[in-house]
């Protein structure tokens, strides 16, 4: 992984994910860790994404880093009309690594190319946001005990969902059981469909939660948004039907949890949030010990 | 026995396209940038094809291509055949071949790819060489036939 870029979750290996894996549960136990020792890393957020932005700063903070970068491009040199190419150029200058986020799909690819630097993805456009993925992964590991064979319900917007495909990519190393819940309008694409085919996995579709919730090991929940319906009466009729609540989980196994990659709107009623098959906001806390992981694997400075 | 390619006229030296879908015959010529050519070039198009329905042929001059120009027309004349005539006989067949990558030539369909807002050479993965589907190696979607424009 050494110097390699993470731009789209396929570029690493199972391989990678599951050293990925071990070192960021050796964060969680000891998370200060001073081995970027003042090295400066640039995190390039050319659109705002506090959330991520902070969980990256707090990851390199707690590994001894210096962070350097902009919030969102209007206080950067971008919006006087800089182009990606030259930003990379000069910024490549003055770090050790780049985290960009950006709100033009390929940006991080293109960027990689561009720079000798490693670059880590943290979102471009609807395309890719892998360390997202790998804190999915770290999540459903912790909580299952293991990662192969787990009975995976994904609920709400599987067409634009970049995190459930970029999840059911990963997941399908582990050979995992999708379930996948959502109105007609968003069902998952044919070509992830097919990738699970290719790899002898299965899958199931239906348009009720209900039907498969009692079988989930892990509910992974998105948002359904409105623009998203090319009829407004389709989405008043649905919208309903694909928010947890927390009474639906009384049939569920033990061991279940609910994720989601959050910010939720209303996709999860709040009553579920006591619930201690609740997970979210556990899942942001780990999001800090993965990408501490991730940066300190590319980096060299953990084998 | 009449023979197909003399449909249209003989050449003595230069290139004949054949088994070009009649429906991309401007895109090919368009594609090949043959309005800036000054050979004399001669085409025909609806003429009958068992494989295409319709099809077309362009007839060149004295113009041979390089094989990296032809690749360009392989995206909207996959099979396409090129016949190289010296001396009014057919010196080589050649066959139009979709290649593994596609660099420069179309562009993505994406409107917030980034290689639709910077100036950046296009690059795909063809996925389907039969039906013809790219897949952008930055926003990594696909591009298929009906959308394939070319730069
Ligand atoms: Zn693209």
């Amino acid at each position: 992984m050494k110097n390699k870029s993470l731009v789209s979750i396929v570029d690493f290996s199972k391989t990678d994910y599951l050293k990925i894996l071990s070192t960021a549960a050796e964060f969680e136990k000891n998370s200060y860790q001073n081995l970027l020792n003042g090295k400066v890393i640039a995190t390039l957020f050319f659109e705002p994404s506090t959330r991520t932005r902070l969980s990256f700063e707090s990851a390199i903070n707690r590994l001894g880093g210096r962070v350097i970068g902009f919030t969102d491009s209007s206080s950067s040199s971008v919006t006087k009309g800089e182009t990606l190419y030259d930003t990379i150029r000069v910024i490549s200058n003055y770090s050790e690594l780049i985290v960009m986020r950006h709100p033009l799909e390929g940006s991080a690819r293109y960027a990689s190319e561009i720079t000798q630097l490693p670059v880590i993805n943290a979102g471009d456009g609807a395309n890719q946001h892998p360390t997202q993925t790998l804190l999915d992964l770290y999540s459903i590991q912790k909580t299952q005990g293991k990662l192969n064979n787990l009975n995976i319900v994904m609920v709400g917007d599987l067409k634009y969902g970049r995190t459930v495909h970029s999840l059911l990519m990963a997941l399908s190393e582990f050979d995992a059981n999708f379930y996948f819940i959502s109105p007609d309008e968003l069902k998952m694409p044919d070509e992830y469909k097919l990738h699970l085919e290719k790899t002898g996995l299965s899958y199931h579709e239906s348009r009720d939660l209900d039907d498969t919730i009692n079988e989930a090991d892990i509910i992974y929940m998105t948002r359904v948004q409105k623009e998203r319906f090319s009829d407004p009466i389709e989405y008043e009729k649905t919208r309903n039907a694909y928010v947890l609540k927390n009474d639906m989980l009384k049939g569920t196994r033990n061991n279940t949890k609910v994720l989601h990659p959050l910010p939720r709107v209303n996709e999860i009623d709040i009553g579920v949030d006591m619930n201690p098959k609740a997970y979210y906001f556990e899942q942001t806390e780990n999001g800090v010990y993965v990408r501490q992981a991730i940066i300190s694997l590319i980096l060299g400075l953990k084998s | 026995m009449k023979d197909k390619l003399l449909e249209v006229s003989a050449i003595k030296d230069g290139t004949v396209i054949d088994h070009i879908p009649a429906d991309s015959l401007f895109k090919v010529i368009s594609i090949l940038r043959l309005e800036k050519n000054d050979g004399m070039i001669t085409f025909g198009t609806n003429l009958e094809s068992k494989k295409l329905g319709k099809k077309a042929i362009i007839k060149l001059s004295g113009i041979f291509f390089k094989d990296k120009d032809i690749n360009r027309i392989a995206l909207i004349a996959p099979e396409a055949k090129l016949n190289i005539i010296r001396n009014y006989n057919v010196i080589e067949k050649k066959v139009v071949e979709v290649p593994d990558e596609i660099n420069g030539i179309a562009k993505c369909v994406n409107p917030v790819c980034i290689t639709n807002h910077e100036k950046i050479p296009t690059k795909f993965i063809v996925v389907d060489k039969r039906d013809i589907a790219l897949r952008c190696i930055y926003c990594e979607k696909i591009t298929d036939k009906e959308h394939i424009e070319i730069i």
